[in-house]
């Protein structure tokens, strides 16, 4: 018993294997559950994530797509009215851009719009690029966008057992969700328990504690903010790292809780800075009274500029965990030594791991 | 086939029914108590009455902006579609849709908005669930043919042909889209059911304005549609005789021929139907005054009912916002 345990324990897997592991067990669950998507059952799988799903359920619960993603998402809201639980994946954010209307007009205003009667229980698998020159439209971070709408429901899971645990809260949940999964999560590794268990959307996470400053951030930044945190432990800081895990509804609490300790912010947007996530967080923060005296607050994100292909100016556009580390020196009106030669190989590359060799 | 005498009745009155219910809202519209857009669909009576006379309550339904006569062909409540109009709480939708989001589960009509061919894929996919769980049932969509021109119309009709999916399209071409002119939008001669099938779902084009032939020839197609699964699109021309939104007729704006109004007011579906019915001796004039009065007095009511109706709570704002 006791070795089985610990076997369990230490049950390393990859993010992309997580999801499927929900996407399995839930299909298992509820028959009513559905696949949605182009490519869902070709040959890659959609990074590996839908996996054995047709071969395991059948052509009837796994339907591969016409390139028609506006429709898509009607027939999804559809099914969801016919008692159907889809869940929908684009291999890329922005190609739910073209279902925008069906999102925003449709699926989030449903319930409100009918008073309750009826209900979209659909979730939206957005999967958010970076690196290998993937340019201007296959690595926008458009959370914020999403964020924006009574009525979506959004989480971002920055890691394995999040990522399987909110999958599974968010195919449970009887509202719109839309699930953002960044590329470079795909390949990191966490614990995952292999029983079938939900992460609640809905609160945010310490994922480092701390007491010297308090870092928020959410999906892939979240990784670079613990790589920071890190990195500042050499320096004799101690960081508070808050993952926000679901943007919408919002759970602030925990950074108000930190934040009477540290007295210091610093928000790490994965996307651009303006209107976007950092600013909520930001004005949450200083619309309290009781907390916005002598408060120091910094944020960061990418560079405000759609993002270049070739890896040389798209560098330039992505902070990560030295520029966090500046950041933070800025609060703490600290200039560290030697930061960029000394740390220089926590750097990230164009890829999101030493193994990855293209081209997505 | 024949329609016999009591269907013919069925079908005057429901259109007389709804024209009177739209005229109704018209006469107090200024009264500046409804006070939310309303798209009348006077004119195009025989449209919804010839097409939902044939469906059984299980049907579903999914209408546009201009959906009144869908939701009332289709045996929603009246009561609740004026109360949603004056937005009071007692309305389908609890005040929060207006005129523009009519629903009535239990009738079958399961939504209409104002997005123009948003509901034609929503429609396809609870069709497509029907039709996984082998539900026997089919699902009706009804929009104008400004919808033919939005890319969203096309993915639905390819995936409904795909998938042979239980699913009626109807289209109904008044041929403006607010005070576009169909010649300002689509290349003349086209048939838009000719486009529905060189995607692959059969069709047809009717006259929008005679009930009886739209009922007999709609009878025959939801059958068929019921039991081989295969979707079908049936366009069918037609007039509104009012303004594009509101109470009012916009004839002096003259963005529509006065020929072509005429030509139209002509083809009256309502006017038509009723000499016919009149000659054949279906009815006379002491039944047409029973008719009349029955519905003045089912309309009295349902206004009453609606003005006398609470607004909602201001608790109610932030109330289902999430299931």
């Amino acid at each position: 018993m006791l070795k089985k345990n610990s076997i369990n324990k230490n049950r390393f897997i990859q993010y992309t294997q997580a999801i499927n592991e929900a996407l399995m067990q839930s299909m298992k669950l509820d028959k009513k559950i559905v696949i949605l998507g182009l490519g869902v059952d070709d040959p890659k799988r959609i990074f590996g994530t839908t996996n054995n799903l047709i071969e395991t359920y059948g052509k009837n619960r796994v339907f591969d797509m016409p390139t028609s993603e506006n429709a898509i998402t009607g027939f999804a809201i559809g099914m969801s009215l016919g008692k159907y639980r889809p869940v929908l994946c684009h291999q890329r954010v922005e190609f739910a851009l073209l279902s925008m209307d069906q999102i925003i007009n449709q699926a989030a205003k449903w319930s409100y719009m009918n008073d309750g009667q009826m209900s979209v229980p659909i979730v939206i698998r957005l999967i958010i690029g970076r690196g290998w020159g993937q340019g201007p439209q296959h690595s926008q971070s458009l959370e914020s966008l999403f964020a924006n709408i009574p009525g979506l429901k959004v989480v971002c899971p920055s890691s394995a057992y999040d990522a399987k645990g909110m999958l599974i809260s968010s195919i449970n949940d009887n509202n719109p969700v839309i699930f953002f999964e960044h590329r470079w999560l795909h390949s990191t590794y966490s614990i995952v328990p292999k029983k079938h268990y939900s992460v609640p959307i809905g609160r945010s996470k310490i994922v480092k504690k701390g007491n010297n400053l308090t870092i928020v951030s959410s999906s892939y930044m979240t990784i670079e903010s613990l790589k920071a945190s890190e990195i500042l432990s050499n320096y004799g800081i101690n960081a508070e790292v808050i993952d926000l895990r679901t943007l919408r509804p919002l759970d602030i609490k925990p950074v108000l809780k930190s934040l009477k300790k540290t007295k210091k912010l610093l928000v790490v947007d994965n996307g651009w800075t303006q209107y976007g996530i950092s600013a909520e967080i930001i004005t949450r923060v200083a619309t309290i009274k009781k907390l916005n005296k002598n408060l120091a607050i910094n944020r960061m994100g990418i560079a405000d500029t759609p993002i270049p292909s070739t890896r040389n100016l798209a560098k330039l556009c992505y902070p990560d965990c030295l520029d966090i580390c500046t950041e933070v020196g800025k609060i703490l009106n600290i200039k560290f030594k030697n930061l960029y030669s000394k740390f220089k190989s926590f750097r990230a590359q164009d890829v999101p791991n030493k193994n990855f060799t293209g081209p997505f | 086939m024949k329609i016999n005498k009591n269907k013919k009745i069925e079908l005057f009155y429901s259109m007389i029914r709804m024209r009177m219910i739209e005229e109704k809202i018209a006469e107090k519209y200024s009264e500046q108590e409804m006070r939310c857009p309303v798209h009348l669909s006077i004119g195009q009576e025989a449209i919804a009455s010839g097409i939902c006379m044939n469906l059984q309550k299980k049907d579903q339904v999914l209408s546009a902006h201009r959906s009144h006569f869908h939701y009332l062909a289709k045996g929603g409540s009246l009561k609740k579609m004026i109360s949603e109009i004056y937005g009071k709480e007692t309305g389908c939708a609890g005040g929060k849709g207006g005129s523009m989001h009519l629903i009535d589960i239990q009738a079958g009509l399961i939504a209409a908005v104002p997005i123009v061919g948003s509901t034609i894929p929503i429609g396809v996919g609870l069709a497509w669930a029907n039709k996984l769980d082998n539900l026997k049932k089919i699902v009706v969509i009804f929009f104008g043919e400004g919808s033919t021109e939005e890319g969203v119309f096309y993915e639905s009709i390819n995936f409904a042909a795909l998938h042979n999916l239980p699913v009626l399209f109807v289209c109904e071409n008044n041929f403006y889209s607010v005070y576009s002119g169909l010649n300002k939008r689509q290349p003349k001669k086209r048939k838009l059911f000719n486009v529905a099938e060189s995607l692959g779902v059969k069709g047809i084009s009717l006259d929008g304005n005679n009930v009886e032939e739209i009922y007999l020839k709609a009878k025959k197609i939801i059958k068929s549609v019921q039991r081989t699964n295969h979707p079908f699109f049936i366009e069918l021309s037609t007039y509104r005789f009012l303004e594009h939104c509101g109470p009012n007729n916009d004839d002096d704006l003259e963005y529509r021929p006065t020929s072509e109004i005429l030509f139209w007011k002509k083809k009256c579906p309502i006017v038509k139907y009723k000499k016919k019915l009149l000659k054949e001796k279906v009815l006379n004039s002491k039944k047409l005054d029973k008719i009349y009065n029955e519905i003045n007095l089912e309309i009295n009511k349902s206004f009453k009912f609606a003005q006398k109706s609470k607004f909602p709570k201001n608790s109610n704002l932030m109330k289902n916002i999430y299931a």
